[in-house]
């Protein structure tokens, strides 16, 4: 299990610039990154290197955030890589709320960061499937 | 060119004043010993006042009975203040209160016939006769306004469309093809209307036959007016009531156009200082007051408004006797009036509160897109309702927008917003924002 950042913000010009400006002046590292939003506001989702000071100073800048529980596993990067790994929740029932994925220089394989609700039941599954599943220490240090 | 008044009641309009001091002080004995002994909170007040029904001996002494207010309604809701047993009740309509709980009134077969000698007094005032065709547009229900105006056009005996609100595409084609000649709304609508009838291509005159409007249920400026009569060539005349009182039928404007007249011998008004709780001298500004001389399931004694206006003694040339009051300049309390739909605060922060997680940090925004009032609610979001899914956070602004829709009766815009993003004065909130201009500067 890997804990992922979770910021609320407007939907107001700049928002995101001051989040990630807030983040990045604690020194900390975003390591991926993705952005959901509507027409009123949006939820800015990051992994970064160092979590709990990331949360402390987006709280300090008055931002609504919080820690999710997400799971970071490797995907082949080469076509039908994503699908494949997918495949292992669909078949077992795990409903996906969200994913977002991302290539890094010093692998190979693709990360593929999942938001579930069994995240547990989902590990076991995907390391069964043969797919390898990212520690906290891996995902921080990618 | 002198203008033409027709007057309904003529006896009771065009009462010489000393006769109708007479009669008022007359009604104000029989109405304070009623409810002295048949409604208790009115006894309760008056034995701590020291003051019994015996002590009202001139139309001054009224100045001695304790006041009543909203929240009077409130701690004796539904029926507490009632003055009949519910047999001799026939109707009961409400309206929001500043909590959950509305305000509601109880009329007996004798209040529902004053009612429509008052609404027909109203539509007369702006010359509607039995020739005529009213559409009337005001909801029906709970809310006065439709049947009010529903039972004064039936007196008449002119000819009621009773449409409710909404669907303008269809008022239109009512008034076009019905030939509509009286139409009875609220203003900002009726502006609304007026601009749609003229995108329309529809000539006054040629294509609709409308002439006069009567509006009211919430406050218009001089501005409004102009417009309205402007764009499609009829008289406004303004109209007043509250559902404490009555409903629609308390005042209302003749043709002149010059203060609107209380129909006095029903309803006796007092201007009072809101702060000291004085009566002012006659002309001065202030919270109007009311007391319902004949009103028999629901009588309410010195009921404060919280509408800020002054009496004018001065004759009209219409003919009535009936004392005016100036178009409303603003209120004491923090009540909104949102198309027409009364709206407080607290109505808003009740629902907030209840939402657990959700903390009351919270602001109201009132602005008018075009013709018509928008009522959006900033709620910041606190970590106690945070989650990162998207459809949780929607589902919660759907949860919280149908929980405010169903206790304010109107369509409310949710916003979710960052922590501290509502500006904080001196720390407190700033809770409301409205940026309509609703009264005469």
């Amino acid at each position: 299990m890997v804990k992922q950042i979770s910021v609320f913000l407007e939907n107001k010009y700049g928002r995101m610039a001051e989040a990630t400006e807030a983040i990045g002046e604690a020194g900390v590292n975003i390591r991926a990154l993705s952005v959901a939003d509507t027409s009123d506001f949006g939820i800015l989702r990051c992994i970064v290197n160092d979590t709990e000071k990331a949360l402390k100073v987006l709280r300090e800048k008055g931002f609504t955030a919080s820690a999710t529980p997400v799971v970071a596993a490797e995907a082949p990067d080469e076509p039908g890589g994503l699908a494949r790994l997918l495949k292992i929740p669909r078949d077992n029932n795990v409903n996906v709320e969200y994913l977002y994925a991302f290539v890094t220089k010093s692998r190979d394989n693709a990360v593929v960061i999942l938001r579930v609700d069994e995240y547990e039941k989902l590990i076991s599954l995907l390391e069964k499937g043969g797919v390898k599943v990212l520690t906290e220490q891996e995902a921080v240090s990618l | 060119m002198a203008k033409k008044h027709l007057i309904w009641n003529e006896r009771c309009e065009c009462m010489p004043d000393s006769k109708k001091k007479e009669l008022q002080l007359e009604r104000l004995k029989l109405l304070v010993s009623r409810v002295y002994d048949k409604v208790a909170p009115y006894k309760t007040k008056m034995d701590a006042a020291g003051i019994a029904p015996k002590d009202i001996k001139k139309l001054e002494d009224i100045s001695k009975l304790p006041f009543n207010t909203k929240e009077d309604l409130a701690a004796n809701y539904p029926f507490g203040m009632f003055a009949v047993p519910m047999k001799k009740i026939i109707r009961i309509h409400s309206s929001t209160g500043t909590t959950g709980k509305p305000k509601v009134a109880g009329y007996t077969k004798n209040d529902i016939k004053m009612w429509a000698d008052v609404m027909a007094r109203t539509l007369t005032c702006g010359n509607t006769t039995k020739n005529d065709v009213v559409q009337n547009a005001y909801g029906y229900g709970l809310f006065t306004g439709g049947l009010g105006v529903h039972y004064g056009v039936e007196k008449i005996g002119a000819t009621v469309v009773p449409i409710s609100v909404g669907n303008t595409k269809r008022q239109i084609l009512v008034m076009k093809d019905f030939g509509v000649t009286k139409m009875c709304c609220t203003p900002s609508y009726c502006l609304f209307l007026s601009e749609a009838l003229r995108e329309a291509g529809l000539e006054p005159g040629r294509d609709i036959k409308l002439n006069t409007a009567f509006l009211g249920a919430e406050p218009w400026t001089r501005e409004l007016r102009e417009q309205v009569e402007k764009n499609i060539s009829i008289d406004a005349i303004d109209i007043y009531g509250l559902t404490e009182v009555i409903g629609p039928g308390v005042s209302s404007e003749c043709m002149e156009k010059v203060g609107l007249h209380i129909f006095d011998d029903n309803f006796y008004p007092e201007v009072v200082d809101p702060e000291t709780q004085q009566p002012l001298p006659m002309g001065e500004k202030g919270e109007l007051v009311f007391t319902t001389l004949t009103k028999e399931a629901f009588p309410v004694v010195r009921y404060r408004t919280r509408d800020i206006t002054r009496l004018i003694p001065e004759k009209c040339a219409c003919g009535r006797t009936h004392i005016r009051m100036e178009r409303l300049t603003g209120r004491t309390d923090d009540m909104l009036i949102i198309r027409g739909v009364n709206v407080y605060p607290s109505q808003i922060e009740s629902v907030i509160v209840q939402i657990p997680g959700l903390e009351p940090h919270y602001q109201i925004l009132v602005d008018r897109q075009g013709a018509m009032d928008m009522l959006e609610v900033w709620i910041e979001v606190s970590p106690g309702i945070f989650t990162d899914n998207i459809k949780g956070l929607e589902k919660l602004e759907k949860k919280i927008r149908g929980e405010m829709e169903s206790v304010l009766g109107i369509g409310v815009k949710l916003k979710l917003v960052e922590p501290k993003a509502i500006q904080r004065s001196e720390g407190k909130a700033q809770r409301i924002i409205d940026r309509r201009t609703v009264y005469d500067k």
